[in-house]
């Protein structure tokens, strides 16, 4: 908290009485955003944006910078729909609702569906998750002992069997349980491999035979301290599968995660949830200031 | 956004057309792009800067022969620049001891445990007696991944699922080789970030206990500016010896390699270019300077995954 106050104190003192935001602080924000991994065109756009500001407002007083310079970065997650949730609600309409989580090896997808299952579970929903990663060493155990430890049913076919059959028998499973929510896991896959985007296609497709507007849902997973590939992953598993939400993880580091902030604004995708531990209660909503704030934060 | 550098250099450099020096003017714009795509390519904002800063001070003066452009010539200072940085002190692996240890560090899902399967199958094809060990005593199954790992390659794995002393068990593993022959060890470790001290402590209290000879540091090829930050934590605690840069089969730049190297200055030793077991390989860093200006001969390393 102290170190954020300084950060802009110090860009606040630079502008004080000045009609036009200086180099030195446009240079002293750019550092800012481009460690928080914001990157060069977003962090360009934001600076634009205060420039603007700045111009219009004539004369800034301290503080006055602050609360502009998180609002224009919110308002860069705002335009794209990324509403605030208040907490870990699921449309009533849909049962069950089916939820396929993606992303590139090691982001943190069967660790974020153990937390997510725990959620909806202590919201009182009945939850089912489908071991679709049949692939990496161990994946279905992985997933069956989070199973355990968050205690909701596993469907599994064991290692390297069809995650497209695994897929399509927890969905059925779950509308014989009557349950409310399935979460499918699938293996972690490079966007620059083809087959394996392919077989995600798959994936919903045969899931569609049993339920047609499944998955409802398709969160990609991006790790927090990833740089400027997380917009290559975005646009890749976007062409693939369509995704409808992020889950933005391992943000109890010291990375920033401030890709997501041009990725929202170039994709349109809202952030719904932050990773911020490996326990099972690690797992947030995402809260759009929360986050702008976190950016300015030293850790 | 991605449009690579000499692309970018190129429209940079249309100013340049016609002088036959490189002075400071005509060389402000494209050290500028030059920069901006250091950082694109996720080298750390003041690495990119003191990096930029030291190619400018070479560009200077140069000559710009008849037969290549200004921005060939710049181009060319780069990548001797950037391969200097990663390159230099010779990345040999040291497997000294009876039995040598290898301590694997890094953040949480870099590749520490596909890595140790990989490096442990390397030395059993050079014909050494190797022994995995599981002290990775939090994440979920992580035990069974290794030893997974450990049957597809033939390589024994030390574990023991219900003790929950990672020192302990890594003590019990070194006992264990030397009672059956094992030259090498390599102790898998769980995940950590820099600063969670508790899990900082065990794996320095690991280092103390095993005495490796090589400590390494995984690091995934897609992190961005953070890199610097826990490179840095991480050698302050470990003092280790060498980097692995993994999941360079996709299309990630890997600028940290560049920030990493100027940040705590070890080698890169190993790259890992997929998920099996053989996709693992030496590092090369002229190769590793062309894909960070997206130079192109990342061709090769994507063909092989
Ligand atoms: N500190 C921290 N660690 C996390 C978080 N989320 C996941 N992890 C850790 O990251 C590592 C990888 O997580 P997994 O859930 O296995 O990742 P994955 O995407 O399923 O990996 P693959 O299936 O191998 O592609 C594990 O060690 C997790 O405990 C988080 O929010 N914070
Ligand atoms: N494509 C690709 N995937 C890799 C590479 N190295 C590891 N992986 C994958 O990345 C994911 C994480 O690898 P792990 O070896 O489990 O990583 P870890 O560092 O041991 O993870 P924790 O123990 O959870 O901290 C797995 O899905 C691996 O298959 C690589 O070089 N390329
Ligand atoms: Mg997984
Ligand atoms: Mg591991």
């Amino acid at each position: 908290q102290k170190s954020s106050e300084n950060i802009f104190s110090k860009l606040s003192k630079a502008v004080i009485g000045k009609s036009k935001v200086d180099e030195d602080v446009l240079d002293q924000l750019e550092e800012i955003l481009i460690t928080a991994d914001v990157g060069v065109d977003t962090t360009i756009k934001v600076i634009r944006r205060i420039e603007e500001r700045v111009a219009k407002d004539k004369y800034l007083s301290t503080g006055e910078l602050d609360v502009i310079l998180k609002e224009e970065i919110a308002a860069l997650l705002e335009e794209n729909n990324t509403e605030d949730l208040s907490n870990f609600d699921l449309p009533k309409d849909k049962k069950p609702y089916v939820i396929m989580v993606v992303g590139v090896n090691g982001v943190g997808k069967t660790t974020t569906i153990g937390k997510l299952a725990h959620q909806f579970k202590q919201a009182g929903k009945s939850v089912v998750l489908g071991a679709a990663d049949t692939f990496r060493a161990a994946a279905v155990d992985q997933l069956i002992l989070w199973g355990e430890r968050v205690d909701v049913p596993v469907i599994s076919h064991g290692m390297n069997t069809d995650p497209a059959a695994v897929a399509f028998d927890t969905v059925k499973k779950a509308v014989e349980m009557n349950a409310d929510v399935v979460i499918i896991d699938t293996a972690g896959r490079l966007h620059t491999k083809v087959n394996l985007m392919n077989e995600l296609t798959k994936i919903k497709r045969v899931m569609q035979k049993f339920i047609d507007d499944a998955p409802h849902e398709v969160l990609l997973v991006l790790d927090g301290s990833t740089g400027q590939n997380a917009f290559l992953q975005a646009k890749e598993f976007t062409r693939a599968t369509d995704i409808t939400a992020l889950a933005i993880t391992k943000l109890d580091g010291t990375a920033k995660g401030g890709v997501v902030i041009g990725i929202s604004d170039q994709f349109k995708i809202p952030v719904k949830y932050i990773g911020v531990g490996e326990k099972m209660t690690d797992l947030q909503v995402f809260n759009r200031k929360e986050f702008v704030d976190s950016l300015f934060k030293k850790k | 956004m991605f449009d690579n550098l000499s692309l970018k250099l190129d429209r940079a450099f249309k100013t340049l057309k016609g002088t036959g020096k490189i002075t400071e003017i005509n060389v402000a714009s494209t050290v500028k792009e030059i920069r901006r795509a250091l950082i694109d390519a996720d080298v750390n904002y003041k690495v990119a800067k003191e990096v930029t800063d030291t190619i400018r001070e070479q560009a200077l003066g140069r000559d710009v022969l008849i037969a290549v452009s200004p921005g060939q010539l710049l181009i060319k200072i780069t990548q001797e620049e950037l391969t200097k940085l990663m390159g230099g002190s010779k990345a040999d692996i040291n497997l000294k001891g009876d039995p040598a240890v290898v301590l694997i560090s890094g953040l949480q899902g870099s590749g520490k445990t596909t890595f140790s399967g990989k490096f442990a199958s390397m030395l059993k094809k050079q014909g050494k007696q190797v022994l995995l060990v599981a002290c990775d005593i939090y994440r979920p199954a992580a035990i069974d991944q290794l030893k997974v790992l450990g049957e597809q390659i033939g390589v024994e794995v030390y574990a023991e699922p219900e003790n929950k002393n990672a020192i302990e068990i890594a003590n019990n593993a070194i006992a264990y080789a030397k009672k059956t022959g094992k030259k090498t060890v390599i102790v898998d470790t769980a995940g950590r970030l820099a600063v969670d001290d508790v899990m900082m402590k065990e794996i320095e209290a690991l280092k103390k206990a095993l005495n490796p000879s090589e400590t390494l540091f995984v690091v995934d090829s897609m992190t961005g500016q953070d890199a610097v930050n826990t490179a840095k934590t991480f050698d302050e605690r470990l003092n280790f010896d060498g980097v692995v840069l993994t999941k360079l089969d996709g299309d990630s730049r890997g600028g940290a390699a560049i920030s990493i190297r100027h940040v705590v200055n070890k080698p890169i030793k190993f790259i890992s270019t997929g998920e099996k077991m053989e996709n693992i390989d030496v590092f090369h860093p002229d190769r590793m300077a062309q894909r960070i200006l997206g130079m192109g001969d990342v061709i090769s390393l994507v063909e092989r995954a």
